[in-house]
């Protein structure tokens, strides 16, 4: 399978939207290019599974390395692996559920749906390549449809929102190209080339400094703790399909960086940095939980469980543990589309009732028995409810990290549990202030789910239970590529 | 003599412009549109033949130097002038001394061919006054403005006595080595406390040229006071031309002193980054703002010289060659709007975009080239601005040059945030554009958009370098 596709196709959507005569049009033609794109990555799922069944043991399938820029030995090397695999699948999902959810966008609606595309192309982008120069291209070419999307189609203090997001990922890429450029230098003849880098072994020295940058650099992408802030403001003041795609691929760069790059790259490093990434995550996990019970306002809510979900993410990489490592692959895949369900319900709801404030809501389930319905789902699988892919993942992150027999490991451990408790709490409280109790006469008329917002919960819902009934499709995807990572990381002396 | 055409040709094609303007000048046969059109169409077949007949050689006893590096910096150059003359047609159209203005652009633009072709300091000490003092005239041009006149006064001034300064350190390096001929000051250069001093003379005077902090006081008031084509004159075609010479002066005449001069670029790069980042920031008008932006953009191009090796100057060039393209729109969307509406403040570009969609679009495109942000070509170019810088090997250093790119992006996000998100009861209206601008700035939007992405024009030019 040709991977260019992948990203041929939705440069090839945008470009049909700009063409495009009338908002009906472009809307179509955004539906039948991500639709496409969501065939496109079952299909390079099927063919994976084909290459693996059949005993390809390489690192990367489907590789191909065209030229760019050879003066700076810079080539346009793509090819995946499982987790790449199992990110791409993530991405066509909620890109999917998104085009759907913003049908109702009246306000430049060429626009907003050329950017969002422009999103996905970076996320695409960014998840097939093998380059280091062509990673942080797709990494950065997504700042300007979020920056535009939040502060052109946003709600509430939309420009603060989206100038602070701006400014602290563009600060998280300055440090993952200083990390970058450690990295090319460190390689005898001068290389960006993930491959290339991964098969020598980079001086104790420089990996000391460039996995720091790295890995901070990427972890403002996923909230890392101190660095989290910009995703309350941004979460809230974006557009529904733009939380979405913020929280659900967004957020994943970071975390695929911190794994493929930083950890894979640098395993020295990522060992001896490791209590500090758990230390840093455990607060956030904690810290994240604690400040989603003080939020009123329903996307407020959704954006600290975010930190706090995300945290989850750091955490299994922390552990360098094979299964924590799979855990936290699965939970970036969990999360994103979890958290993008629970957006596009907020969205929903906000559209009809012009509030996202729980206590001036009631008793929505009267009225609009599928969006309610929904919400208490998304809610179920965000606290870890077994059946849905939530549980799936943290399970699979606390059984990696209590292999560790040491007792910081384990307290570090019990207190990511001790959050789940907390994450009961406030979603519990929020979902049943919203959905049950006394029905407010003014929302009395309002009506339920339409077809495209029916469409687009159905899209994710399929995926969370894909995951959470049978999560062995996905294990089996991304195992053999966190076996590689761990066996560079139990190569270490 | 065939060879003396050939290598001479760049100039020799400038001079005969300059000649036929002149002609049409005294015969007053044409009116002013049309001889704007007969300018950008000789500018237009200038531009092109840069690239035909193009032979390496040298001239006038070794004064004169011409390579195929060369020949694509005069393009470059070329192809910047061109570009104004398409650009500023909104303002320079009614203009009655137009073909005086253009006369003036092109002998300044001879000078700057003979000097970044230079081989001597007596040759490249007069192409740099011929490359300033019409400079000076254009800035004057705006006759009736008070403001025009006094950013000329401010020019020749500081010209005049960065020139003294040059000359004398010119004068003290024929003094310590006896010799002016690039070829010779190398190896008559001993490291002793006059050739530093020397040193410090000869990059003062570039250090004004390019506007460097603390030598770059002029360069906002001109920028403000002048007509807007001369601004964007000086910010890419006389930088740019600047730079270029500024790297040979460097890297082949000073080359046994590279430690001292590596040194100094940091320092001042540091310097120039953040003065020009944190000015730029508190600007209301967009020229002065644009001024503080191309003093920014000037630190970020020492970042690569200081690099000292191939790299360097190629990827100075592959810079300039964007530069050209992304402030050049920007200028040219300011222009159009301040002919029509007479509007320079960032204030009154709240709202553009639901009047002038495409206008807002290629300067949010200009500006985000500006700030180094993918796809657009500017990132491309920064970033190997500097991977170049990183190839020393000093990473405290070049984090702080990244950081500063988010400082510059913070500024660069406010225009943009003026033009698509703030709200605006009375926005600029829509705005008629003369077919010239309008294919100035579609060229110019293209150039932002290709240039990055088509990875052979970098490695053509890292192949001229060598």
């Amino acid at each position: 399978m040709n991977l260019t596709y992948l990203i041929l196709l939705p440069l090839f959507t945008a470009a049909l939207v700009l063409l495009a005569r009338n908002a009906s049009q472009v809307k179509v033609i955004s539906l039948l290019g991500s639709v496409a794109q969501l065939i496109l990555s079952v299909g390079l799922y099927v063919a994976y599974r084909k290459e693996m069944v059949a005993g390809n043991t390489a690192q990367m399938f489907f590789e191909a390395d065209y030229k760019w820029f050879p003066a700076w030995n810079i080539g346009f090397h793509i090819g995946v692996d499982g987790i790449s695999v199992a990110m791409i699948l993530l991405t066509a999902f909620v890109v999917v559920a998104g085009v759907l959810v913003s049908w109702n966008v009246s306000k430049m609606t060429k626009e907003f749906y050329f950017l969002l595309i422009l999103l996905s192309l970076g996320a695409y982008g960014f998840f097939i390549s093998l380059d280091l120069f062509v990673l942080f291209f797709f990494l950065e070419i997504a700042v300007i449809p979020k920056y535009l999307l939040i502060g052109v189609w946003g709600s509430g203090k939309k420009e603060y929102s989206a100038n602070k997001l701006a400014l602290m990922l563009m600060g998280g890429s300055a440090l993952v190209l200083v990390g970058l450029l450690g990295l090319y230098f460190s390689y005898a003849g001068h290389s960006f080339d993930l491959m290339k880098l991964s098969s020598i072994h980079i001086p104790i020295q420089i990996q000391k400094i460039c996995f720091p940058l790295l890995f901070v650099g990427f972890g403002v992408f996923t909230a890392i703790f101190p660095f989290h802030t910009w995703v309350p403001d941004g979460h809230s003041s974006a557009p529904t399909a733009g939380s979405m795609f913020l929280a659900g691929i967004s957020m994943k760069l970071g975390g695929y960086g911190c794994l493929r790059v930083a950890t894979f790259l640098m395993p020295d490093a990522a060992k001896e940095y490791a209590t500090i990434i758990i230390i840093l995550s455990s607060i956030a996990i904690i810290y994240g939980a604690f400040a989603t019970m003080m939020q009123k306002d329903l996307k407020y809510i959704n954006a600290y469980s975010s930190v706090s979900h995300c945290g989850f993410v750091l955490l299994g990489i922390g552990m360098l543990t094979q299964t924590a490592l799979t855990g936290a692959v699965m939970q970036m895949v969990s999360h994103g589309l979890m958290t993008a369900l629970f957006f596009a319900v907020i969205g929903m709801i906000y559209e009809r009732t012009h509030t996202r404030m729980v206590q001036e809501m009631g008793g929505l389930l009267k009225v609009m028995p599928f969006i309610a319905t929904t919400l208490f789902i998304v809610g179920l699988c965000s606290l870890g409810l077994p059946g849905l892919s939530g549980f799936v993942a943290e399970m699979t992150i606390f059984v990696g990290s209590w292999s560790h027999p040491d007792n910081f490991h384990r307290i570090a451990t019990i207190i990511a549990c001790m959050s789940i408790v907390v994450t009961a709490v406030y979603i519990l409280r929020a979902i049943g202030q919203t959905a049950m109790g006394p029905l407010k006469e003014e929302y009395s008329t309002l009506t339920d789910a339409k077809w495209n917002e029916k469409a687009a919960v159905i899209v994710l819902l399929a995926g969370i239970l894909a995951i959470g009934i049978a999560p062995g499709w996905l294990n089996d995807l991304v195992r053999p590529a966190t076996e590689i990572i761990t066996q560079k990381i139990g190569a270490v002396k | 003599m065939n060879e003396f055409f050939s290598i001479l040709k760049p100039e020799l094609l400038i001079t005969a412009i300059i000649f036929i303007l002149l002609f049409v000048k005294i015969t007053k046969t044409m009116k002013t549109s049309a001889l704007l059109l007969l300018i950008q169409g000789l500018l237009l077949l200038n531009f092109v033949g840069g690239f035909f007949f193009n032979t390496e050689g040298n001239l006038f006893g070794d004064m004169y130097f011409s390579n195929h590096l060369l020949m694509m910096q005069k393009s470059i150059l070329n192809l910047a002038v061109f570009l104004i003359s398409l650009l500023f047609a909104n303002c320079l159209r009614h203009h009655e001394h137009l073909p005086e203005y253009f006369i003036l652009m092109l002998s300044a633009l001879l000078g700057m061919f003979f000097m970044i072709s230079s081989q001597n300091m007596l040759m490249f000490y007069l192409s740099l006054e011929l490359a300033t003092i019409p400079v000076a005239a254009m800035a004057n041009f705006d006759l009736e403005k008070k403001a025009s006149s006094e950013a000329a006064m401010k020019m020749i001034l500081s010209s005049a006595f960065s020139s003294g300064i040059l000359l004398f350190g010119i004068s003290m390096l024929y003094g310590a080595t006896g010799t002016i001929s690039f070829n010779e000051i190398p190896f008559a250069l001993d490291g002793s406390v006059l050739n530093i001093l020397i040193l410090v003379f000869i990059f003062t005077a570039f250090a004004f040229k390019l506007s460097i902090v603390p030598f770059h006081l002029w360069t906002a008031d001109v920028y403000e006071g002048a007509p807007m084509a001369t601004s964007a004159f000086l910010s890419v075609v006389s930088k740019g031309s600047v730079a270029f010479i500024f790297i040979t002066m460097l890297y082949k005449v000073f080359q046994p002193m590279s430690e001292t001069w590596y040194n100094m670029l940091i320092i001042l790069s540091i310097a120039t980054m953040v003065i020009g980042n944190l000015f730029a920031m508190r600007q209301q008008n967009i020229k002065r703002f644009l001024a503080f932006s191309s003093i920014a953009q000037v630190g970020f191009i020492m970042v690569a010289i200081s690099s000292g090796s191939a790299k360097g100057i190629s990827s100075v060039v592959y810079f300039v060659l964007i530069y050209v393209f992304s402030n050049l729109a920007a200028f040219g969307v300011a222009s159009v709007i301040a002919t029509q509406s007479g509007k320079e403040r960032i204030d009154a570009y709240k709202g553009l975009y639901k009047t002038n969609p495409f206008l807002s679009w290629v300067l949010a495109l200009a500006l985000f080239s500006l700030a180094g942000i993918p796809p657009t070509a500017g990132f491309f170019g920064k970033l190997f601005l500097i991977s170049a810088g990183a190839f020393k090997a000093n990473y405290g250093y070049i984090a702080f040059v990244a950081l500063n790119m988010i400082v510059s992006l913070y500024y660069y996000l406010v225009i943009v945030r003026a033009m698509f998100m703030d709200r605006n009861e009375q926005p600029i209206e829509k705005i008629h554009l003369h077919p010239a601008n309008k294919i100035g700035l579609i060229i110019c939007a293209g150039g932002i958009v290709c240039i990055g992405l088509i990875s052979w024009i970098f490695d053509h030019i890292q192949s001229l370098v060598g």
